[in-house]
């Protein structure tokens, strides 16, 4: 399991070790995580005409945690990874990774430079394109419009791809076209995409769907170890697989938190049960 | 450096492209000079200048595939950007014309029709040729950096992309339609005389034009080879299958379409230079919504994202088309609207695809 | 000489007007030999028998007066019979039936400009004299621009006969106009008054003219109340005139908002609500006009006693025409290309060029003529230099009806509920039993047909040629994307602001800048809001 540690001249600028006694890390002079939360969002709130889709949501995400977030549909849940990812703007509210990035202020793809990655709902690959170009795509490195008409992948470049590619098992599918992969092989294409990415904060929507069982143990294995090193948020509607990562959970309804704490504890809400589990 | 050749086409490519430089630069243009008119291999003025004419539609149609087959972005307004290539062309040609125009007088002969005693601000200096050559590049490239970088970054993509640049080549076409806006109106420019000092009637010059554009097409094709097989061209295919999922690997995709969409109109913008001269007139009709609609035709009718597809598509339409209107010209549009029909419901990759089935089986 | 005739002309005609009984009936009739001295006598004859026609006051008097002063009128050699010969053919001018073959070696009656002038008068005061107060009242109009101080009796003596006010109004006008040039400074005074209730271009000019220096530095009006008074007046004149200009305006800009609206309405159901980029809409317009075409060319030829009525059939023909042609084509190519949107454009871009040669091939490549029913031609006067055209009314309500229609179609009926489920959500309707394909046909087929009715509207407005089509489908994809797609509500909105925006920017840029402003604005109003002004917002709107 060592792709998923960072890789010093994997992407050129690498990650530079803090300073102070502090276990996480993180990119020069953008994130700054001193105070140990790498998200938070207060008061968040989207409305489309007139729904609102996320009503006055506040949430922290500690370095290094694994949250689960669950929910009926429509609670608000990917809405919440859009504000997060840049793709949906909050009507009012704040929305901070580390203690200085507004996300507001960026676009999606400044976003998922400093630091933030996501899976979809549905796996999205790039179907056209080889599983390595795919990685290719993903890897951390400058992604200017100059760099890539000249780029040229370098040595470092090209072990990390087949780490990962080992990582996420399609070694051998290597040249394979994605379009042609089996749904969960397109889920493990798409977190190997977002781990090749090197984010410090990774969203992962429904990342066990459509997979066996035995991939499924294998992804949880993966999530835990994914854990402490990033920060990881995980919306998923299977239970089991929540129950087997799951550290802290928060319960989402109609747009807020509704309750917020370990398994045993959510498992025994009145509210929650109410609303979602009953 | 060697890598990056081989990188663009392997050896039997390069063979390909070398066989086509030697015919189109070398051979075709000495057939139609060096032979006597009643010799059974020469190739003829006429076909001399349809062929001429139809390697220009084949840039356009290229620049459309990089735009269309690469990045998925459909263009309805490329005929825009070739006739303004062309109209900045043809500005110059105009200036060339001197005092031999019917009037005599040193303004073109549209000016003194409209009573106009002096060149417009825009027209200053377009007797320079290097000036006129840069505007051929500015103009286009210009009016698609600007017009693409709002549309971009709205995300204004698709269908809603495709019918919004409609409606900027019609807009354009309107306005040069009208004879204040200083070119030439309803008829543009014609009666060229000549190009750097060369009579444009003079069989040599008409072959210089020709090796030209020969010439610039094998570099158009070889820069977007280079864009497409780069990092960039791998880009772009992402944008058009899956554009948020890349906007989450953290590429900002609107430097890419724009590159590629400004790149592509500055081609288009060249091959409507190359064309003016060798066809002898540019009118506002070259800006039609139908013109644009059907380049998009040749490069479907070739196979979208291979480059050398729409090439071969450009000659194959273009040639259909002049055989048409030679023989049954009431029954070209009849042919031209099947071919949009079949193509799009049963050659999905053109006839690239139809002839890779065939080396398959 | 000039004066003799016109002193003939006035004593005769204010004996005519004092005699009484000549607004009902004709006291003489037209006969054969008036109109063979009108073609074959001298000058002074001719005048005679023009003198002759005026005092039959009858309406059919008129078109020979005009077709003689038109040079229109011909006589036959021999002079047995007078002719009216223009674009329509031949026809007899006394019995007015027509006269086919055109009858050989026919000879022009010419006039001279004595004639003339009297033909000029003659005609408004045979007008003056008419039973019907709108031909009065457009000779009073006439003779407005006309006036000249022989008129002033003959006006004055209308003027004492007449009862509608708005003749009365007209007449005054025209005698205000003839004082105007009075060396009695308190009767031009009166007359400047007077005008002031003008709205006529003319009169402003007229009075401009008065108090604009000459070159040797004077006033043409030496008094300077007078002028004051024609300073006070021509502000009255000007405001009326830019309030009439400016309703004239929202008029025509209503009027071509709602042919953009029929050109657009099928469209918005056809892209708005399937998404299904039709190229060829505006052939579906095309043919609507074309089955109006033929429809009118049916009743011309079989039932020309009811030609009126034609459009009557013509619009469920049209509708019909045009649903079947967008059925065919769904069923043979759009359906297969559901989902992909930039082929569905090529491939409905293919059938528009084959359906305008199939046109071209069995109608010609020139424009045909479809000709209003008489009801439609014509105008309502609101003020007198703003006419609101009936074709143009018409059109306006007609655009109101359908799109009431399609409304109460989408809302209240069972196609409609169909409709809108497959619009938002097709596996779901699919799932709950709504035929999805046999949907599509028939939506497709009702925008098609609505197309068809836009093309039966657009044939009473505008050329019908084998290109109409072509012009209108750049206008009606900007109407349906600036309304923000799936918003009918919203293409009404877009389609009635283009309008309104494109005939108050013309006046200033002319049609063509104005128009192209119109789509640059459109450019930037989709910069802003991507999904069109109406459209809803929400996170399925991107998926």
């Amino acid at each position: 399991m060592s792709g998923i540690q960072q890789n010093d001249d994997a992407g050129g600028q690498g990650w530079v070790a803090d300073t102070s006694a502090l276990e996480h890390v993180h990119e020069s002079g953008t994130l700054d995580v001193t105070h140990g939360v790498i998200l938070y969002l207060e008061d968040v709130t989207v409305s489309f005409d007139g729904f609102k889709a996320l009503n006055k949501l506040t949430l922290s995400i500690d370095v290094g945690e694994l949250r689960c977030i669950i929910g009926p549909n429509g609670a608000g849940k990917t809405t919440l990874m859009d504000v997060i990812t840049g793709k949906t703007r909050a009507d009012s509210g704040t929305a901070f990774f580390g203690q200085t990035i507004d996300l507001q202020a960026l676009s999606e793809y400044q976003i998922a430079h400093a630091g933030i990655g996501r899976k979809f709902q549905k796996p999205t690959v790039f179907h056209n394109h080889s599983v390595f170009e795919n990685l290719e795509l993903a890897l951390k490195a400058d992604k200017g419009l100059w760099r890539s008409l000249f780029a040229r992948l370098s040595a470092g470049q090209q072990a990390r791809i087949d780490e990962i590619l080992a990582l996420i098992n399609l070694s051998d599918h290597a040249k394979t076209l994605a379009g042609l992969l089996s749904h969960g092989q397109k889920q493990w294409l798409e977190i190997g995409m977002l781990l090749i990415q090197e984010p410090k904060l990774l969203l992962l929507d429904e990342p066990v769907a459509g997979m066996t069982d035995h991939e499924i143990e294998r992804t949880a294995e993966l999530f835990k170890t994914l854990a402490g090193k990033h920060s990881l948020i995980v919306v998923e509607h299977d239970m089991n697989f929540i129950s087997t990562i799951a550290r802290k959970v928060t319960v989402l309804h109609e747009g807020s938190v509704l309750a917020e704490g370990n398994m045993e504890q959510i498992k025994n809400h009145p509210r929650v049960i109410e609303v979602y589990l009953g | 450096m060697t890598q990056y050749f081989s990188n663009l086409y392997g050896a039997r490519g390069w063979v390909a492209l070398g066989l086509f430089g030697l015919l189109f630069v070398i051979v075709i243009p000495a057939l139609n000079l060096f032979l006597p008119e009643s010799s059974v291999l020469r190739v003829p003025d006429y076909a001399l200048s349809l062929i001429g004419k139809i390697m220009c539609y084949a840039i356009v149609a290229m620049a459309m595939d990089l735009i269309w087959g690469y990045a998925g972005i459909l263009s309805l307004g490329h005929g825009l950007f070739f006739a303004l290539g062309g109209y900045a062309c043809g500005m110059y040609l105009m200036r060339m014309i001197g005092t031999e125009g019917e009037y005599g007088s040193t303004l073109p002969d549209f000016m003194v029709f409209l009573d106009w005693k002096e060149l417009p601000w825009y027209w200053q200096g377009t007797d320079m040729f290097l000036y006129a050559m840069l505007l051929v590049v500015l103009v286009p490239g210009l009016l698609a950096f600007i017009f693409g970088y709002f549309a971009f970054r709205s995300r204004i993509k698709g269908v809603y992309f495709s019918i919004i640049t409609q409606a900027l080549t019609f807009a354009f076409m309107l306005l040069f339609f009208r004879n204040e806006t200083g070119f030439g109106g309803n008829n543009g420019f014609t009666d060229f005389k000549r190009i750097l000092g060369y009579s444009l009637t003079d069989p040599a010059t008409r072959a210089g034009l020709f090796i030209a554009t020969a010439i610039f097409l094998m570099a158009a094709l070889l820069m977007c080879r280079f864009i497409v097989v780069s990092k960039l061209g791998r880009v772009l295919t992402a944008i058009r299958d899956a554009e948020s999922r890349l906007m989450f690997c953290g590429y900002n995709p609107l430097h890419y379409k724009l590159f590629a969409w400004t790149f592509s109109a500055v081609l288009c913008g060249i091959a409507g230079a190359l064309y003016v001269p060798q066809v002898g007139i540019i009118n506002p009709s070259e800006m039609s919504p139908a013109n644009s609609i059907e380049i998009a035709i040749w490069a479907a009718v070739g196979g979208r994202g291979t480059l050398v597809g729409p090439l071969l598509g450009a000659g194959l339409v273009n040639g259909a088309k002049s055989w048409f209107t030679a023989a049954f010209p009431e029954y070209w549009l009849f042919f031209l609207g099947f071919i949009f029909i079949i193509v799009t419901l049963f050659l999905p990759q053109g006839v690239i695809g139809l002839l890779k089935r065939f080396k398959k089986t | 000489m000039n004066f003799f005739y016109f002193s003939l002309l006035r004593a005769f005609l204010l004996c005519l007007l004092f005699t009484g009984g000549v607004w009902s009936h004709a006291v003489h009739a037209i006969t054969p030999e008036i109109l063979k001295t009108l073609s074959t006598g001298d000058n002074s004859e001719r005048i005679a028998a023009i003198d002759a026609l005026v005092s039959t006051a009858d309406v059919d008097a008129l078109p020979i007066l005009q077709a003689l002063l038109d040079g229109t009128l011909h006589v036959v050699p021999g002079g047995e019979k007078v002719v009216i010969l223009d674009k329509d053919g031949a026809h007899d001018a006394l019995t007015k039936q027509v006269i086919d073959p055109i009858p050989a070696g026919l000879e022009k009656i010419t006039i001279n400009n004595r004639v003339r002038r009297i033909l000029d008068s003659a005609l408004a005061a045979l007008k003056l004299s008419f039973p019907d107060p709108r031909i009065r009242f457009a000779a009073a109009e006439q003779l407005q621009d006309q006036a000249s101080e022989d008129f002033q009796p003959l006006i004055e003596a209308a003027l004492k006969k007449e009862q509608d006010s708005d003749v009365r109004a007209a007449l005054s006008l025209a005698k205000a106009g003839i004082h105007l040039k009075n060396t009695d400074a308190a009767l031009r005074l009166e007359a400047v008054r007077v005008l002031a209730r003008s709205s006529r271009e003319s009169t402003k000019a007229a009075l401009l003219a008065l108090i604009e220096k000459d070159t040797s530095g004077n006033y043409p009006e030496p008094d300077p109340a007078v002028r004051a008074e024609i300073k006070r007046s021509l502000a009255e004149i000007d405001s009326r005139l830019s309030t009439a200009e400016y309703i004239g305006r929202v008029f025509s800009g209503i009027s071509l908002g709602s042919v953009l609206l029929l050109a657009a309405l099928g469209l918005a159901i056809t892209y708005g609500l399937m998404g299904v980029i039709n190229m060829a809409h505006g052939e579906l317009l095309m043919i609507g006009a074309y089955t109006t075409y033929m429809v009118q060319v049916l009743f011309k030829s079989y039932w020309p006693e009811i030609f009126d009525a034609y459009l009557l059939v013509a619009l469920p023909a049209a509708f019909i025409v045009s649903a079947l042609v967008g059925i065919a084509m769904e069923r043979s190519v759009i359906r297969y290309l559901y989902g992909r949107p930039l082929e569905t454009l090529l491939a409905t871009w293919g059938i528009s060029l084959i359906l305008i040669q199939t046109v071209r091939t069995i109608f010609g490549a020139q424009n045909v003529e479809v000709v209003n029913p008489a009801w439609m031609s014509g105008g309502f006067a609101l003020v007198s230099n703003l006419v609101l055209p009936y074709n143009r009314i018409a059109i306006i309500v007609f655009s109101m009806i359908v799109l009431v229609l399609i409304w109460v179609l989408l809302n209240r009926t069972r196609l409609g509920l169909f409709v809108r489920a497959v619009t938002q959500n097709r596996t779901m309707a699919d799932c709950a039993g709504v035929p999805t394909r046999k949907v599509d046909m028939w939506a497709f087929g009702l925008g098609s047909g609505v197309a068809g009715l836009g093309g039966c509207a657009l044939s009473q407005i505008g050329n019908v040629g084998p290109d109409l089509g072509q012009s209108y489908i750049v206008d009606s994809f900007m109407v349906v994307v600036l309304g923000g797609v799936g918003q009918i509500a919203g293409t009404v909105f877009a389609a009635l602001g283009l309008g309104v925006i494109n005939k108050f920017l013309e006046p200033y840029a002319g049609a063509v800048l104005a128009k192209i402003f119109i789509l640059v604005f459109i450019i930037i109003v989709i910069q802003k809001r991507p999904q069109g002004l109406f459209a809803l917002k929400g996170r399925t709107v991107e998926n």
